[in-house]
């Protein structure tokens, strides 16, 4: 007889009727679940269209608020370039001609070339771009040359059409002489609106008409470059001995659970940390992309890690299998095959966390990444900003001229993020084509 | 297919008296606190196809697994016991697992092959081992493992493709090339044809009989039939237990054991 197994239980005799599926309450039943199915498609598609307008919202505000700074009205001066009031010696090196005096040759061409009540419409610091000009070209010097400068924001905002013209004199941000040089000018043919390349070339300004993003956006790119350089390797190795190589015990299941409320730890403790780890204690340089590197990849790492090790979790054992049967080292299975496997996953992860940090300002903040500084840095150790603290910082401002930048500088913000984003899901798409 | 039938094809079958390659002596494996193995000893030999049967949960995967300590991957899994490949402790700590698991290949339930080239697929143990002194002698290796396995034909114009794009039997014989590239001594399957239609079981069981001789074979095999098809000996698990090690042709036809004899006539359960 039989010794493997016992014998199944005999079934109990069958004593229900039989099930009839046209029964009416089998019928409601049948109608409430399609009626049920209905609703949730529709509340779904409800959300999805409530999502969407918010973010159509929101992009439509930007884009009627900030298109105007990339846009930018000039008027055209001309400027004897004079070395004797230029107070340039013989010395013709670059720190000689920087140092210039460009204000009085500024200062003289618009009196000269435009009369003296055009100084109120030309932008102060318009003396940037006789500076720039030169930089660029030496042999001008001695000679007489046209340059469209910026006027001044109000100016600018009135040429636009964002200052109504009938406001009563004392409420208007223009003055009535101001308004009829400008006006004067215009018809003359000395004005022009055109594409604000100011914007995208300079750096922080007291003055909006000559304020712009690129110190910004330099400080943005050097701090980002320092946090993946860190966060990057770090996270991914991390999340591979912990999956690959680490005992299943308390100390590894500890270690696990703080990675994932690190995760959720608000930007601004580490800030602080950063504040008093790399400023205080370890004295690197205040306001500079390096602290600001560290510190944002102190915050990223967390999101590198947990991202890494769902998708190492999620390549297949049976690779793991094929790799050590025929003699592949765990090494060499874990970076020859798990890893490669596991990059697309690694990646989307690396750049929600990159994401995240690029827009964070709170942290920057705390290590004084929050200065007024009018140069793009050079090195990684010079003051810098970053764009989302310089978009903090205009604001603030109550200028007509920042409130347009501030939009301006969130456009440049988002098209960043873009880029970033389109990379990810290149990557991911060039390696995940290998399965 | 009825008991004789199966009788009539396993009684086929002669096993040969040939020196081990492999033994085993009272090997018991734990998985945690799970006494998966209980003391079992076996001999592998060359000339024999060696093929594990039993009921599912019996240990004879987890027994195959021992041989090339593929066990040692899983956690809290515990081996006790002696097994040799050519007189050599393989759970001796002066064995190298990595050159072990070269020397005893395995080819998988499922077929796995790497998402990489077929060319790659080939070429990875063979380069990990160091075994191919220029491009032109991995091009041989490649080749000459590809003829054994039966796929060469159907692949020797796509060397480039993927590997994942093969239909699963072609995958499987994949894996037997990959097995075969690093010249192992030993070539453990478990449940190799299980995931593959019959045509596909069919050319992987011929194939199995073509590298006997040369490849010491242990399969393991849920299919009574293929056991009785391919294998000269047979081993009959039973919760953990070495029920009867013996001839294919006697298990199938006169077995000793009661157990034994209730599983191959279907009166299981």
């Amino acid at each position: 007889m039989s010794t493997l197994a016992e014998p199944l239980p005999a079934a109990p005799a069958a004593r229900r009727p039989p099930t009839d599926w046209k029964d009416p309450a089998m019928l409601a039943r049948v109608r409430r679940r399609y009626r049920s199915e209905r609703i949730f498609r529709s509340v779904g598609l409800a959300a999805l269209v409530f999502a969407v307008g918010f973010l159509g919202l929101l992009l439509v505000t930007m884009l009627q608020n900030g298109l105007g700074g990339f846009r930018q009205t000039q008027v055209k001066i001309e400027a004897v370039l004079d070395p004797t009031l230029l107070e340039l010696g013989s010395d013709r090196s670059e720190e000689a001609l920087e140092s210039a005096n460009y204000v009085a040759v500024y200062t003289r061409a618009i009196r000269d070339s435009l009369g003296s009540d055009a100084t109120r419409v030309a932008s102060a610091s318009g003396w940037l771009a006789l500076r720039e000009r030169v930089m660029a070209d030496p042999a001008l010097l001695g000679q007489t040359v046209e340059i469209w400068v910026p006027v001044r924001s109000p100016i600018d905002q009135y040429a636009k059409g964002r200052i109504d013209p009938d406001i009563p004199p004392e409420l208007s941000p223009i003055a009535p002489d101001q308004r009829a040089a400008y006006l004067r000018l215009k018809e003359e043919g000395l004005i022009r609106t055109g594409f604000n390349r100011t914007f995208l070339v300079t750096s922080d300004s007291k003055a909006p008409e000559t304020a712009g993003i690129w110190g910004a956006l330099v400080g943005s790119l050097m701090t980002i470059a320092v946090t993946l350089a860190l966060a990057f390797p770090v996270g991914v190795l991390s999340a591979v001995y912990l999956e690959e190589f680490a005992p299943r015990n308390r100390w590894t299941d500890l270690i696990e659970v703080s990675i994932n409320n690190l995760a959720a730890v608000p930007s601004i403790i580490f800030g602080l940390l950063g504040l008093a780890v790399f400023l205080n204690t370890m004295g690197l340089p205040r306001s500079a992309p390096l602290v600001g590197g560290l510190t944002l990849a102190l915050m990223t790492l967390p999101v590198i890690v947990v991202a890494a090790r769902a998708a190492i979790k999620a390549v297949p054992p049976s690779i793991r299998d094929a790799a050590l049967g025929i003699g592949a080292s765990r090494l060499q299975t874990v970076f020859e095959h798990v890893v490669p496997l596991a990059l697309p996953g690694i990646l989307t992860g690396t750049i929600i966390g990159v994401g995240r940090a690029l827009g964070e300002t709170a942290p920057l903040l705390m290590i004084g990444m929050k200065a007024f500084i009018v140069d793009a840095p050079r090195r990684i150790t010079d003051p810098a900003t970053a764009l989302p603290v310089q978009i903090f910082l205009w604001s603030e401002d109550v200028d007509r001229g920042f409130v347009e930048k501030t939009s301006a500088a969130i456009l440049v913000l988002l098209m960043v993020l873009l880029l970033i984003n389109a990379v990810a899901i290149y990557l991911r798409n060039k390696y995940e084509r290998k399965w | 297919m009825s008991t004789d039938t199966l009788a009539r094809i396993a009684s086929k079958q002669e096993a040969v008296d040939a020196p081990p390659l492999m033994t085993a002596r009272d090997v018991h494996v734990y998985y945690g606190k799970k006494h998966a193995l209980k003391g079992v000893s076996i001999d592998i030999t060359r000339e024999n196809v060696t093929a594990f049967i039993g009921p599912s949960g019996c240990g004879k995967s987890t027994f195959l697994r021992c041989f090339n300590r593929m066990n040692d991957t899983v956690d809290g899994a515990r081996v006790t016991g002696r097994i040799e490949l050519e007189g050599e402790d393989i759970y001796a700590p002066e064995m190298d697992v990595v050159q072990l698991r070269a020397r005893v290949g395995m080819v998988f339930q499922k077929p796995n092959p790497f998402p990489k080239s077929i060319y790659e697929n080939i070429a990875y143990g063979p380069r990990i081992h160091g075994l191919a002194a220029s491009p032109q002698d991995m091009d041989e290796i490649v080749t000459t493992s590809l003829m054994r396995a039966g796929l060469w034909e159907e692949v020797k114009d796509r060397l480039q493709d993927s590997g994942t794009a093969l239909s699963g039997g072609q995958q499987q014989r994949l894996c037997i090339a990959r097995a075969i590239a690093v010249d192992p001594e030993v070539i453990l399957m478990d449940e190799p044809c299980s995931a593959l239609d019959p045509i596909a079981t069919a050319k992987v069981e011929e194939l199995i009989d073509e590298l006997r001789g040369r490849y010491a074979i242990v399969i393991v095999t849920h299919n009574m039939q293929q056991a009785a098809r391919v294998s000269q000996k047979t081993a009959f698990f039973h919760l953990g237990d070495l029920v009867e090690y013996d001839d294919t042709s006697v298990i199938f036809t006169n077995p000793k054991e009661s157990r034994t004899r209730d599983y191959i006539t279907g009166r299981y359960g």
